[in-house]
């Protein structure tokens, strides 16, 4: 299986329909509720797409809003208006 | 009339940092730019380099503002609500202290260097993001002495945290750490700080220790913290980028850069049992271990990362196996050390109660009880007999971590210390591991000019002879800002506040 990705938000409003967009478009992630955050794990890749975070949010949203409740993240990093992604290669 | 299209993400990022640029003509690139050959790294070709984030200036200060603005509010309503009364326990605070002494002063340094190497890098790209990061850095260290102003204001020990960082003994281990980046060129700075301290060892720093503020109800450090760690983000990626690009740039680089890797990993690592300590012991409660946390950040989530960049020839850090052995010894040992020489200390220590010795046996199954409680419960005891223990004398530093000799060879016999000795020019010089041994045999000329800090006050220079003219040196107050914290100004101050608490009935008998 491929190595893990993650992404760390913090655990407040503003990430909830972030969170949501990423259980609707990774099937295999993973949430952890920690104290404080919500920490977020993905075999391989993990995306965040523009329009499902803005469908629940209800709301338009754009990737670089990703960076106000960022706390840390692991992988290669793609971004680009419509989406953010994380992975690894191999 | 034909309206513009915005330009996409992509676009606007190559508008800011491609073409901007120039080779100049009164004076040779090479004197304009000194420092970015000397190393033997070699770049052809600048614009291989891109931060993945893409951020433009505009959006930078938006997205910058943003966030403070979001985290002067809380830390605006913490200090009108006293927030420092909601903390789990008066211990608590002493973590900040550490932290205010030892790490704030870090981001300040990160940036003075990141905003010299905003400077001389050759490449366009690069220079930009390391501007960024040095407004970043500066930030940091502004937003963590405006929200912990409000702790000084009810706790000792946070009064000079500048001073101190350049004098005190424990304080001397960042300081050795990042100066020795500094002092090193361009490319090992940003391999050290961007790629062994950022990418590879802060997740152990800032997320679990904030969320152990979480977790403690300190709302204000929380808020500062994943402030600062969401700018963290994007340096973890400048460093992960930075790598890539220089091992792409030319085949010469990969044995550079995976020695710098070794050598940063090792430096960062050590800092980091600072770190550890304060993550099982003063961390009142404590969300996740030192070993939970290395196993999750570092075997796990770094394992990941050097399988990914396998492909490059790169491999993990050399001695990666020492530190994961280490892990079940190393908040122990450093709490040990910190608890004997607290008096010299601009916090305080403590033995854990009944409550976190079991937590500790829990966590740490395979050396707790056997190594470490029984020696803490020795201690317990001495203290309520009313000799609570201190050690006499000054410890024998590590040449190069500058960390008192107490780590012990984990990896065959855990109760004997771990000593390495090396001969340079006649003279004999101690190191604490094998891999602070081979830093030093590699850079023997730098690290013979270690500014050790017990060596410094035996040759006269700390202000005096005995432990009151140094205390005095290092602008800490005697009797209010050190020894132990049962009985501390701290301590009675917490129960005038609070009430008497059951933890201080065990840990005073």
């Amino acid at each position: 299986m491929a190595d893990n990705v993650f992404l760390i938000l913090q655990d407040n409003e503003d990430a909830r329909p972030i969170i949501e967009a990423i259980e609707q478009d990774n099937q295999d992630a993973t949430i952890d509720y920690q104290p404080g955050m919500v920490r977020i794990e993905c075999p391989g890749r993990l995306v965040v797409n523009r329009d499902s975070v803005t469908e629940f949010r209800g709301q338009d949203w754009d990737p670089m809003e990703l960076q106000l409740n960022l706390v840390s993240l692991s992988g290669n990093i793609d971004e680009d208006d419509d989406y953010f992604a994380l992975s690894w290669s191999s | 009339m034909a309206v513009k299209k915005k330009l996409n993400m992509r676009k606007r990022y190559e508008v800011l940092t491609r073409g901007m640029g120039w080779d100049t003509t009164y004076q040779p690139m090479d004197k304009v730019f000194p420092y970015d050959k000397f190393e033997g790294i070699k770049i052809k070709d600048w614009s291989g380099w891109e931060d993945p984030f893409r951020l433009t200036v505009d959006s930078y200060w938006k997205y910058q503002a943003e966030k403070e603005k979001k985290l002067y509010a809380i830390i605006d309503s913490f200090a009108q609500n006293n927030g420092h009364l909601n903390v789990s326990d008066g211990r608590y605070v002493n973590a900040l202290k550490l932290f205010i002494q030892g790490v704030t002063p870090l981001e300040y340094g990160a940036h003075r260097h990141y905003a010299h190497l905003g400077r001389h890098f050759r490449g366009e790209g690069t220079r930009v993001a390391c501007q960024m990061q040095s407004i970043d850095e500066l930030r940091h260290c502004q937003t963590q002495l405006h929200t912990l102003s409000h702790y000084n204001k009810h706790f000792n020990g946070m009064h000079d945290p500048f001073h101190m960082f350049d004098r005190v003994w424990y304080l001397s281990v960042p300081k050795s750490y990042f100066e020795d980046a500094m002092t090193a060129g361009p490319f090992e700075f940003i391999t050290s700080i961007s790629f062994s301290f950022e990418y590879v060892l802060t997740n152990l720093l800032f997320v679990p220790f904030m969320s152990g503020a979480a977790y403690n109800g300190d709302m204000a450090t929380v808020t500062f913290g994943f402030s600062a760690q969401s700018d963290e983000a994007r340096h973890m990626t400048l460093g992960l980028e930075i790598i890539k690009f220089m091992v792409e740039q030319h085949e010469d680089n990969l044995p550079i850069i995976q020695g710098y890797i070794d050598k940063h990993f090792w430096r960062a690592y050590r800092v980091l049992a600072l770190i550890a300590m304060m993550q099982d012991y003063m961390l009142p409660n404590s969300p996740m271990s030192w070993n939970e946390a290395w196993q999750i950040y570092y075997v796990e989530n770094m394992g990941a990362l050097f399988n990914d960049l396998s492909r490059y020839g790169l491999r993990m850090p050399k001695y990666s196996d020492v530190a994961t052995a280490e892990a079940e010894h190393l908040s122990h040992q450093t709490w040990s050390d910190f608890y004997n020489f607290t008096h010299a200390a601009s916090f305080h220590t403590w033995m854990p109660d009944d409550r976190k010795m079991d937590w500790l046996s829990e966590k740490y199954p395979n050396t707790f009880d056997k190594h470490y409680r029984p020696r803490f419960e020795q201690w317990r005891e001495m203290e309520k007999a009313g000799e609570r223990h201190y050690f006499k004398g000054l410890p024998q530093l590590c040449q190069t971590c500058q960390i008192p000799m107490f780590f012990t060879e984990v990896m065959s016999d855990p109760m004997k210390i771990s000593r390495r000795v090396s001969m340079y020019k006649g003279d004999r010089y101690h190191t604490c591991s094998d891999g602070c041994k081979d830093i030093f045999e590699n850079e023997p000329e730098k690290f013979i000019q270690a500014w050790l800090p017990v060596h410094q006050i035996f040759q006269g220079n700390c202000g005096g002879a005995d432990l009151s003219d140094v205390l005095k040196y290092y602008h800490l107050n005697e009797g209010e800002d050190n020894m132990e914290y049962v009985g501390s100004p701290d301590h009675k101050r917490w129960q005038e506040w609070k009430g008497e608490d059951k933890q201080d009935e065990t840990a005073t008998g």
